[in-house]
């Protein structure tokens, strides 16, 4: 499949009639995400580089204050998934053009399969069961609403 | 096949020996395609470092401010206005594509479309770069 190309002007033929387009719906899911992605990642780049010191700013107290609210915490899991989908399914597209070795086509297709899955499964928990005041931490390095 | 489907497909039979290029052929349609690819790649892998990184939240709060302090330095500042332009070229560059895609003229427009994006591109990095600088270097300012 990765090594040749077909005629631009062979009729079109269905892996299995009837069946879901994915490869449709995967470009569909890169041009939604892609413009929904610019507004959400400008915004974050904006609040966290430009907004006050920018990435001086940067601590746990200051994510902690950001999800104190729970705009932000939608705003990063809406983040999270678009992002890392769009992703991996770029890489996808990266794997079936210059992977010429099958074996190999298929070993990165499974990494890039699992380590997405992994990385969506591990933030989603972050974003939802994280405490902005852990107990037993220095109240100098939490937001200012934990004392 | 109608010419108008054909001039798609064959490059343009231009008298000069320079081709002109189509979407994906050569010059700006090519360009594009190939930055897009180089800082899509960029923009994955410090996506899978950024989401790791950001879980440390969820470990204690030294060893997030441990991690975090790092993008913090000099080195790293500078690294960033690299990130944020490749974002910024990807992001103008993908909305782009979705216009050659959905726009009825995206197709004749793509060329006069890629300069735009450049020139936007020069407009958002002039906004940030100095803004970005001036918080990573500001300790090191003497005057």
């Amino acid at each position: 499949m990765s090594l040749t190309i077909e005629n631009p002007r062979a009729p079109r033929t269905r892996r299995s009639p009837g069946g879901v387009n994915w490869e449709k719906w995967g470009w569909v899911y890169m041009r939604v995400s892609g413009v929904i992605l610019v507004v959400l990642i400008f915004g974050h780049l904006f609040v966290n580089l430009i907004v006050g010191e920018g990435v001086k700013a940067i601590d746990f107290a200051f994510v902690g204050g950001k999800y104190a609210n729970p705009f932000w915490r939608i705003w990063d899991f809406a983040m999270l998934w678009l992002a890392l989908i769009h992703g991996a399914n770029g890489m996808r597209h990266l794997v079936n053009d210059y992977a010429a070795n099958e074996k190999l086509r298929k070993l990165l297709l499974l990494a890039l399969g699992g380590s997405t899955a992994v990385l969506l499964v591990l933030g989603s928990l972050v974003i939802f069961t994280f405490d902005p005041c852990p107990a037993n931490s220095p109240a100098d390095l939490l937001p200012s609403f934990c004392s | 096949m109608s010419d108008k489907t054909a001039g798609t497909l064959a490059p343009h039979r231009s008298r000069t020996k320079v081709p002109e290029g189509t979407l994906y052929r050569g010059r700006e349609g090519m360009w594009s395609w190939v930055l897009h690819r180089i800082t899509g790649v960029a923009i994955f892998f410090f996506l899978l470092v950024h989401i790791l990184d950001t879980a440390l939240i969820r470990v204690s709060p030294e060893a997030y401010n441990a991690v975090i302090s790092t993008y913090q330095n000099p080195v790293m500042g500078v690294g960033e206005v690299g990130l944020v332009g490749a974002i910024g070229f990807h992001a103008l560059n993908g909305i782009r594509i979705v216009l050659i895609d959905f726009w009825q003229v995206g197709t004749k427009y793509h060329r006069l479309m890629f300069y735009t994006v450049l020139a936007l591109w020069l407009v958002l990095m002039a906004g940030f770069v100095p803004r970005h600088l001036m918080n990573v270097f500001g300790e090191y300012w003497v005057g």
